[in-house]
């Protein structure tokens, strides 16, 4: 048996931003990865660098995530391809131009002020190609979009250089609280330490249930699709106030269309199966605000899963029940920009017992709570 | 129009067409959905127009063999829709099939795949050179509208259809610069390990021989034992160097036709989250199927080369097969009739694999082209080298999935068809594992590019925004 300060579980963009915080403070920290770094949502999102829209929620936490996006380069070694392109939200009616500014003034409210509202005129400065029925937007500046797969390599690797141990090919069979530590089974031996991190994305619930702990978890498996490349047409990510759609063009010319539509996920095969009837929905509303890229051809279309809360808030936070673990998960398809900033986060609870930033609304006490009532 | 049916086919070569008649006489409802107009899939393409303009003859009598088939399944009442290519096929039983401009949506109870094969990739130094391309290729243009290689066109590589264009080549008329062999299996080693099975399957030896005599008498050059080919040219191809014994030749070449064999076509099943395994002989996957061609996966059943390269005798046997096979899952076939029904198909189809390990042994693939030297381009749509797969492997890669979101190797529109099996090899190669530990690409819809517009208009009315 190995032992060791902290277990993370799952090797994902959160598992890793964790370890490489906790290995950073001096602490030997292995993550458990049971296939490869990167291989479910966090290597294969859309990419998208976003506070612009969120949760009000979220808010506080995704804003001080941006500083580590500006940052990253110093962060990991490695520009992660991150880009502050923009991120753009279309309204296509003056209703949702109301709505996108009563939006902004209940952000403003909080005291932020990364959202502003643009009008027609600079929408089509800001996205000459957009369709011309778009009569204004709401945009955050600074934020952009990375490239998932080499981002979440990027944290493995400064981790690994922080001293972090990654194992890949791990898929753990067991967790049992014994003599004041967690053990941890898994395929590739076993592993002792006095915290576990709970990163294991859409199989988090039931790495909880391990725990004896209970979320009321679904899986998403958000679909995608990229077609082939294209001259540069489009800067920001785009994304529109009354449909599903992310909408952006890779450095390489091939445009990504993501927004949310769901294909079927299958966690016991750990496979996902597109759905045509749903995905077409992402490609008609692709084409309502891009109307040229009707012509464009689709080369492939995938899903990412992962798991989703009722709230679709994530959870992150100390167990209830259960002694020494952390859980980061449940982010419902919005997770990637979170990554940096929650490994902080992670790192203070485990060390710590709690943290100055601001994770309390995502606390797994919420359901505890639910379930009790 | 009909878009419900017991049982969808996907191919119009033998073994689907085969499959729709049969499917037909057991009273089962059929559509059958292929990419080229008419019926014959690659080995009878176009046969009933070569026939009633006089070529067919000339392309071979087995090639003429297929106006049967394709009359019978003419006739049998199955729904065909033609020139429209599948891009999708969901496991609960959804075929989406464009025509270029827009797509159907078609229901089957059962779904036959039988996509039949492709031509193994043959990576070699100047391979992406305009001028080169694949036999295969060429006997299309040949079949469907009689176009003929220049005479300064040179055919290397192995396997039945390298003779048989070649012979196909001269019957009609035209001249080749040469044929470079590079079968290694060694033709009494091959025979004397699969001695029974040449002896039950010496019609395809006589025809065969019937290819060498034809070709030695139209004076085609042909020179054996070659152990390495290579393209040479700047923009396009203007010589054709090979090695015999370790010694370099090279020659004008006016293009070079290449081809190593066919492989299973595999996107379909693979997408389909089919179970495959390695196949050792033929070195390469196909999708693991029971005698029925019945898949791990409930409603898909595969039949023809797409599930093992068998030939067309072989794939004809298996459609039938898999026709008896879905009437019983669907419960319209008891199993005594079904054991009944299939047993002269099973007899058949025992009588024609007979072969089968001889040409597997003859035409075993060189070790090179499954994991090429580091400078030849294994990904043609991205531009990807060995070289740069070794890399990936190098950096902790374990499989073509890792080396792709490394790479983008395999990202391109062909979604890894031309570079998949090079990958697996590689990689397999480098890390001195098998092929089927190294594993496959995932395979994503679409199975061909599809216009976004044609996808949007797939969105039902109501549920949009």
């Amino acid at each position: 048996m190995r032992e060791a300060d902290a277990i993370v579980v799952g090797g994902g963009l959160h598992g890793c931003s964790a370890a490489l915080q906790l290995a950073l403070r001096g602490r030997r920290v292995v993550v458990l990865e049971r296939r490869h770094v990167g291989r479910h949502a966090s290597g294969i999102n859309a990419g998208g660098v976003r506070t612009l829209g969120r949760d009000l929620a979220e808010v506080p936490l995704s804003v001080l995530g941006m500083a580590h996006w500006h940052g990253i380069r110093e962060l990991v070694g490695d520009d992660c391809g991150f880009t502050a392109c923009r991120q753009v939200k279309v309204a296509e009616t003056p209703a949702e131009l109301s709505a996108l500014e009563r939006r902004a003034q209940a952000v403003r409210r909080l005291g932020y002020d990364h959202e502003r509202v643009v009008d027609a005129h600079e929408l089509r400065r800001l996205v000459p190609a957009v369709a011309g029925h778009c009569v204004g937007a709401l945009v955050a500046d600074g934020d952009g979009a990375a490239d998932p797969y080499r981002t979440t390599h990027a944290f493995a690797a400064r981790a690994r250089a922080a001293g972090a141990q990654v194992v890949e090919g791990a898929a753990v069979t067991g967790l049992d609280w014994r003599h004041g530590a967690w053990v941890v089974a898994t395929t590739a031996g076993t592993w002792r330490a006095g915290a576990v991190v709970n990163a294991a994305g859409a199989w988090a619930g039931r790495l909880a249930a391990l725990a004896g702990d209970d979320f009321p978890l679904t899986t998403r498996a958000s679909m995608m699709i990229v077609t082939e490349r294209m001259p540069p047409f489009v800067v920001p990510v785009v994304s529109a106030a009354g449909r599903a759609l992310s909408f952006k063009q890779s450095a390489s010319g091939t445009v990504i269309i993501g927004g949310g539509q769901q294909g079927r996920a299958d966690l016991d095969r750990e496979q996902a199966w597109v759905n045509v009837s749903n995905l077409a929905r992402s490609a008609q509303a692709a084409a309502a605000l891009f109307p040229a890229m009707r012509e464009a051809r689709v080369v492939r279309a995938w899903c990412g899963i992962e798991a989703q809360t009722p709230d679709r808030l994530p959870v992150i936070g100390h167990s209830t029940r259960a002694p020494g673990l952390v859980h980061v998960f449940g982010f419902s398809g919005h997770g990637f920009q979170l990554g940096p900033v929650c490994g902080l986060a992670v790192a203070d609870l485990v060390l710590a017992g709690g943290t100055a930033l601001p994770v309390a609304p995502f606390s797994p006490a919420r359901f505890a709570a639910a379930a009790a009532a | 129009m009909k878009r419900d049916f017991d049982f969808v086919v996907v191919g119009g070569g033998p073994a689907g067409l085969a499959a729709a008649v049969q499917a037909r006489s057991l009273g089962l409802s059929v559509a059958l959905v292929d990419e080229q107009p008419a019926p014959g899939g690659q080995i009878y393409r176009a046969v009933e127009r070569a026939e009633a303009e006089g070529r067919a003859a000339a392309l071979g009598a087995d090639y003429r063999d297929g106006l049967a088939l394709v009359r019978a399944f003419r006739d049998c009442g199955a729904v065909h829709f033609a020139s429209r290519q599948v891009w999708q096929v969901e496991p609960e039983g959804r075929v989406f099939a464009t025509d270029g401009r827009e797509s159907i949506v078609l229901r089957g109870s059962r779904i036959l795949v039988a996509v039949g094969a492709l031509e193994r990739p043959v990576p070699i130094r100047g391979w992406t050179l305009p001028g080169v391309m694949t036999v295969g290729a060429a006997q299309v243009l040949h079949k469907s509208i009689g176009l003929l290689p220049s005479p300064g066109v040179w055919i290397a590589g192995s396997g039945p259809l390298v003779l048989h264009f070649a012979a196909e080549v001269v019957a009609a008329g035209g001249r080749l610069a040469g044929i470079l062999d590079t079968a290694r299996g060694g033709l009494p080693e091959a025979a004397i390990a699969n001695a029974a099975g040449m002896l039950r399957g010496w019609r395809y030896l006589a025809r065969g021989l019937g290819y060498l005599a034809a070709l030695r008498q139209a004076d085609v050059r042909r020179v054996t034992g070659v152990e390495a080919v290579e393209a040479v040219g700047e923009g396009r191809i203007a010589r054709v160097r090979w090695r015999v014994n370790g010694a370099w030749n090279e020659a004008p070449a006016e293009g070079l036709l290449l081809h190593e064999g066919v492989i299973p076509s595999t996107h379909m099943t693979f997408a389909l989250g089919c179970a495959h395994d390695w196949d050792d002989a033929q070195r390469c996957f196909r999708p693991r199927t029971d005698d029925f061609g019945a898949t791990d996966v409930e409603a898909i059943l595969v039949a023809g080369d797409c599930g093992g390269i068998g030939g067309a005798r072989v794939a004809e046997c298996q459609g039938r097969l898999a026709a008896i096979g879905a009437a019983t899952a669907l419960g319209r076939l008891p199993v005594p009739e079904r054991e009944r029904l299939a047993r002269p198909a099973r007899e058949a189809l025992a009588r024609h694999r007979a072969i089968r390990g001889f040409l597997d042994a003859l035409y075993a693939p060189p070790p090179e082209l499954l994991a090429p030297p580091d400078d030849v381009i294994v990904c043609r749509c991205e531009s990807i080298t060995a070289g740069r797969i070794r890399e990936a492997v190098a950096l902790g890669c374990r499989g073509p999935n890792q080396v792709k979101s490394f790479t983008r190797c395999g990202m391109g529109p062909c979604q890894g068809r031309l570079c998949g099996p090079t990958v697996t090899g590689t990689i397999a190669a480098e890390l001195g594992v098998p092929p089927a530990q190294a594993g496959a690409f995932r395979v994503r819809p679409p199975l061909k590019p599809v216009r976004l517009g044609e996808l949007a208009a797939l969105a039902e009315p109501g549920e949009g925004a």
